[in-house]
């Protein structure tokens, strides 16, 4: 390299650094520059700022809650048998110690762990198969448009009659409930792979093997993670729906349980049970997604 | 250089032999390209120019292994083309580098795909990227890289695993005019020092007379080798020899070859009034500079 071109490199290496968004700090006021914590505040008050607006929307929602019910609101909707967020907190504490209450919870996070799996493990690599070859997407995919449309719930009778036993039919609606949204995203993922990657990876000397390991597998991840993320919340809302008509455990046998034991309070108290599970293992699904995909702005 | 296992120089000559490409369409097959013949010399380093659309492009993916000629022949070192393999390295206007795979990695692919060892491709990775200036980035994912960083990233990629050809598709199209000139600077300089033959496809023709040993020049649709230029130009270069009235001279010539093409290449769309009055602004660029 002559001298006049290396003082072209070497000027030009360190300057696309400030384009390098991780290594640009946010701009912070000077006054702020005082102590690490400060500069964490002021790093991150964007997100303390949806925080704080969050907690506060959550707590009017609780007044709201107390309100109505305390002084039994009766405007067309009725308010007259609706539990106040005290009766369910006080049925909280209760079931807490309750070992009934937890084998409820436990054995839905089973359902939903197990059937979850299966689907899973079944979509993605049907998903990347059909993808890949397309006598199996010409053969799978009519099928799978005509089951698709069918909610799980109306799956429900077939499902008993299918299975030996009512736990495995209920497995079986939580599977299908979220076979579909994964089948699909993972479908809709290898389409969008950048053509211009396999080139590349050609001209590496990639052969089918590899490229189907290092470049399809790899770019439809992402699609992968959004039709889970989706899945999941599909396989609360099937599973919640079988256990209610034709479960004897499971936390949606619980609340329709408290409805025809007119225990009101239990009622709310299955129904946020539900809600921070079905939170939770959103929460799960994405964490898992950052640690498979560190290079995947989530 | 012991990084690319040096190719001998005396490997990877190009001979495309009265190409032809076309495309069936309902209306009947279209002619992209029509009987061009080209060639490289082992170690030189060779530039196709022409009006967008011309099939330049085609004929490097030709080259490339994707796409099979209609008719002629394409070999390297006598060898016909049969598919894309390592042999023939290519970088691409798009930025195409593997997203989930950090610098290191994308570098290192295809010393990987030939099975070498990982501690091996690592150090022959961080040798070339130290080349390029970007071993403070090696760690990094693409998405955190400039344009041009991402395009050397490309570069070297493609010459990690010491291909007889490097085949360079645009590929500082969408790069901003400075960072394309140190682009090009850094492209010779890599060049220089591993000799490998260079097969590169513009639109720009300072690019290509700064560049190259020879330019081809294409006509508009159905492409046809029109010219074939020497550039007698001195090596090494340096952008200074841009103003040089060698190079401009050659700069002329190109030109007006390639204005002919641009204007037939665009003409069933413009009217000649519209391309009359289109020609006094432009100051002597040619339409290929503006469109």
């Amino acid at each position: 390299m002559d001298s006049a071109a290396r003082k072209l490199t070497e000027t030009v290496a360190p300057s696309p650094a400030t384009e390098n968004p991780l290594s640009a700090p946010e701009p912070v006021p000077a006054q702020l520059k005082t102590g690490w914590v400060w500069r964490w505040l002021a790093l991150h008050r964007s997100q303390l700022r949806t925080l704080a607006i969050g907690a506060v929307s959550l707590a009017l929602f609780l007044l709201a809650w107390h309100l109505l019910t305390k002084y039994r609101v009766t405007a067309h909707v009725r308010f007259v048998n609706v539990p106040s967020p005290e009766m369910v907190f006080d049925s909280l504490t209760r079931v807490a110690r309750d070992n009934k209450f937890l084998s409820h919870v436990f054995l839905s996070c089973r359902r939903i762990f197990i059937g979850f799996a299966i689907a899973a493990t079944v979509a993605v690599p049907l998903g990347l198969v059909m993808g890949r070859f397309r006598l199996v997407r010409e053969i799978v995919f009519p099928v799978s448009e005509v089951l698709r449309p069918i909610p799980a719930i109306a799956w429900v009778p077939m499902s008993i009659m299918l299975w030996p036993s009512n736990e495995e039919s209920i497995i079986f609606i939580t599977y299908l409930g979220s076979f579909f949204p994964i089948l699909l995203n993972t479908l809709h993922g290898i389409a969008m792979v950048d053509p211009v990657l396999i080139r590349a990876a050609q001209c590496l000397g990639a052969r089918e093997a590899s490229i189907f390991r290092d470049v399809y597998f790899p770019a439809t991840l992402p699609h992968v993670f959004t039709g889970l993320t989706v899945g999941m919340g599909v396989a609360w809302v099937s599973l919640i729906a079988a256990e209610m008509i034709s479960g004897q455990f499971g936390i949606g046998y619980f609340t329709w349980e408290a409805y025809s034991l007119v225990q009101y309070a239990d009622i709310a108290l299955g129904m946020i049970c539900i809600g921070v599970l079905g939170l939770g293992s959103s929460a799960l699904i994405r964490g898992l997604g950052r640690v498979v995909m560190p290079w995947a702005k989530t | 250089m012991n990084v690319t296992s040096a190719a001998p120089v005396q490997q990877g000559k190009v001979t495309v032999k009265d190409f032809g490409l076309s495309y069936d369409t309902l209306e009947g097959a279209v002619e992209a390209v029509h009987d061009a013949s080209i060639h490289v010399d082992p170690g030189e380093f060779v530039s196709i120019i022409g009006p967008s659309g011309c099939g330049k492009s085609t004929l490097l993916n030709a080259v490339a292994g994707f796409l099979k000629p209609t008719r002629g022949e394409v070999a390297v070192d006598g060898d016909p083309v049969a598919g894309p393999s390592a042999d023939r390295g290519m970088v691409f206007q798009q930025y195409s580098l593997f997203p989930w795979k950090t610098v290191r990695e994308n570098v290192e692919f295809g010393l990987k795909m030939k099975g070498m060892e990982r501690s091996k491709r690592e150090t022959s990775a961080r040798t070339l990227l130290g080349l390029a200036g970007l071993l403070a980035f090696e760690n990094q994912y693409p998405e955190n890289l400039s344009g041009g960083m991402k395009q050397r990233v490309g570069i070297i990629r493609a010459l990690a695993t010491g291909p007889k050809v490097l085949l360079l598709d645009e590929p500082f199209g969408s790069l901003d005019a400075q960072t394309r000139l140190i682009m090009q600077q850094i492209l010779t300089n890599m060049w220089q020092r591993l000799k490998t033959s260079v097969l590169f496809v513009t639109h720009d023709i300072d690019e290509a007379i700064f560049l190259s040993d020879r330019v081809y020049c294409m006509t508009a649709r159905p492409g046809t080798i029109k010219a074939e230029i020497a550039i007698p130009l001195g090596r090494p270069r340096q952008q200074s020899m841009m103003m040089s009235s060698e190079f401009l001279a050659l700069r002329r010539g190109l030109m007006s070859l390639i204005r002919e093409e641009s204007l037939k290449a665009i003409g069933g769309e413009v009217n000649d009034i519209a391309l009359q009055g289109l020609d006094i602004e432009l100051h002597g660029r040619t339409l290929a500079d503006v469109i």
